[in-house]
């Protein structure tokens, strides 16, 4: 596992920084969360009346009263997005920095095989997303005791799991990317987390354009789906493992063969 | 047994040529010098042996053992020096070092410690405050730490000041002498003729020579400076290597009688008429010029 802990200690600054800047903002939003609470259903009416606005984030088909309504768009834009964005940095540098920092050399002439590299650099790049994960879900499980905010596990427990399986797909597919990859990417790996997310606004907002919701991540994320139908929409998460599974597949086929510059 | 062998080793980059054809024998105990101008092929040749490009055609064997089949066993006896050494940012030498140790499975922190004493290389400093010269060192040590029974190192003396190139030919002889086999590139003639026992020439991607030092240096021909001249007499088998406006200078492959003859008949103040140095040999084998003139060759 030589690889692996070297790649956790290479980027535990980043996962220091995403982390806690992260549940800093959705620990935040918690905390607030009761004094807020009785002006709630008067903003959760004007929310839900901002036409377009609203259908985009769903909020048409929310309960801004209920923690969970507020929850699934305050925290879940921060948990996704900010997810999103820290899952591509993690995939789309994890194999193309090698080159770009002129490191491949050194690490690829010693006994191990491509495949292991790219085995040990997936579970450290998985790991990061994570201890991302693990360490919010217990500040926000912390935030909410405090201020005494109480809310369904179940659906907390789908909300998580949605943002994390999310995160796990845009890490494989910007992992593969990585593997093709010289220099650069980052630019790439954001834009395309970016680029995810506004896919599902779109969807929220033109009519009879779920299809796009099968191509996105953020299809299976979304807040008010999960808590009306307390469920994970199983064709869109569907669509996603096997969008995760073969775009790791591509990862190990490209790099075990890779002529490395 | 050969320690290195490729039998018409090709790699073309899409359309681009990489290398073409290139035959290599290196036998246990050498040490060999691969000797090229930028470009030539170098780089390309010891990459594709170590795994890291995969050869267009040809096959190649280290330990008698097919490059691409197994190339793990190859790599962990194996010590490769990058004509470029880069290391992870923000690390410590030491950290590379022990990166490198745990890649090859292996405790070298004795041998490390030595090695760091040797080559005047403070194992405490990060990498990233180090110069071009002491990463060169980092890469040496990572390459020898682990004692393997070959050395593949690309332009090893690059950065180096003269006392270090002094003190790593040293650590590579006391490795060869152990039964170590060297395989080296390098620009520097003069350390190629001084340390290796054999070695090749490659240019444009082809293996132009490929002989022992010796020999190569055994080309007949014979380095000829006339003083009191101003005008190259006009020889058979003769290279120009300079005119100045009292002498003459060149390289001179053909009948020794024609030579003396001609010193005979012309008003000289001097004359001196020398070996060839191996740089001058090779000078011809890297100039285009030189693929004309085949009266050099070995």
């Amino acid at each position: 596992m030589t690889i692996f802990l070297h790649e956790l200690r290479q980027s535990r600054i980043s996962i220091i920084i995403w982390t806690v800047s992260i549940a800093f903002m959705m620990g935040i939003c918690v905390l607030i969360y009761p004094q807020m609470g009785d002006q709630m259903d008067e903003i959760g009416a004007v929310f839900a009346q901002m036409g377009g606005f609203s259908q985009a984030f769903g909020m048409d088909r929310l309960n801004f009263g209920e923690f969970l309504g507020f929850f699934s768009i305050e925290c879940g834009n921060m948990l996704g997005l900010g997810g999103a964005f820290f899952a591509a940095l993690c995939g789309i540098s994890a194999l193309s920095k090698e080159e770009r920092e002129h490191t491949a050399e050194f690490l690829l002439t010693h006994p191990i095989s491509r495949a292991r590299v790219v085995t040990e650099k997936l579970l450290a790049a998985v790991t990061g997303v994570l201890i991302l994960n693990v360490v919010i879900i217990a500040v926000i499980a912390v935030t909410m005791l405090a201020v005494g905010v109480i809310a369904d596990i179940n659906i907390l427990a789908l909300l998580f799991s949605a943002y994390f399986i999310m995160q796990l797909e845009i890490l494989a597919v910007t992992f593969a990317l990585s593997a093709f990859l010289r220099r650069g990417g980052i630019g790439l790996g954001l834009g395309l987390a970016a680029i995810f997310y506004f896919l599902n606004i779109i969807s929220n907002l033109i009519e009879n354009t779920e299809f796009i919701k099968y191509i996105t991540p953020f299809g299976y994320t979304e807040g008010a789906d999960i808590i009306s139908s307390k469920s994970i929409d199983g064709g869109y998460l569907m669509v996603g493992l096997i969008i995760t599974a073969a775009a790791v597949c591509i990862a190990y086929i490209k790099y075990t063969k890779k002529d490395i510059a | 047994m050969n320690i290195i062998s490729a039998e018409n080793l090709t790699k073309f980059y899409g359309k681009s040529r990489g290398i073409v054809d290139v035959n290599l024998a290196v036998g246990k105990g050498d040490i060999f010098g691969f000797i090229g101008p930028n470009g030539a092929g170098k780089s390309t040749t010891i990459r594709t042996l170590l795994g890291l490009i995969a050869p267009s055609s040809g096959k190649a064997e280290i330990f008698g053992k097919d490059i691409k089949t197994n190339k793990l066993e190859i790599l962990s006896n194996v010590g490769f020096l990058p004509s470029e050494t880069m290391f992870y940012s923000g690390m410590r030498v030491s950290e590379i070092l022990k990166l490198s140790a745990n890649l090859h499975r292996k405790d070298c922190t004795a041998e490390a410690k030595s090695l760091c004493e040797r080559l005047s290389l403070d194992p405490t400093r990060k990498i990233d405050e180090l110069s071009l010269g002491n990463r060169k060192k980092v890469g040496i040590v990572c390459a020898l730490q682990h004692k393997p029974s070959l050395y593949i190192l690309d332009e090893p003396t690059s950065g180096l000041d003269p006392l270090m190139q002094r003190e790593f030919y040293s650590l590579l002889i006391e490795r060869n002498n152990d039964g170590a086999t060297v395989f080296l590139s390098s620009h520097i003639l003069s350390e190629v003729q001084k340390y290796c026992k054999h070695a090749a020439v490659i240019r444009d991607g082809n293996i132009l020579v490929n002989d022992s030092v010796e020999k190569l240096g055994q080309t007949g021909a014979k380095r000829v400076i006339l003083h009191g001249v101003n005008k190259v007499p006009e020889l058979d088998g003769q290279k120009i290597l300079s005119v100045t406006d009292n002498s003459v200078e060149f390289l001179y492959s053909g009948d020794i009688r024609q030579l003396t003859n001609l010193l005979a008949s012309l008003p000289l103040t001097d004359f001196t008429v020398t070996e060839p140095d191996l740089e001058e040999i090779f000078m011809h084998y890297y100039t285009k010029e030189g693929a004309a003139h085949d009266d050099f060759s070995a």
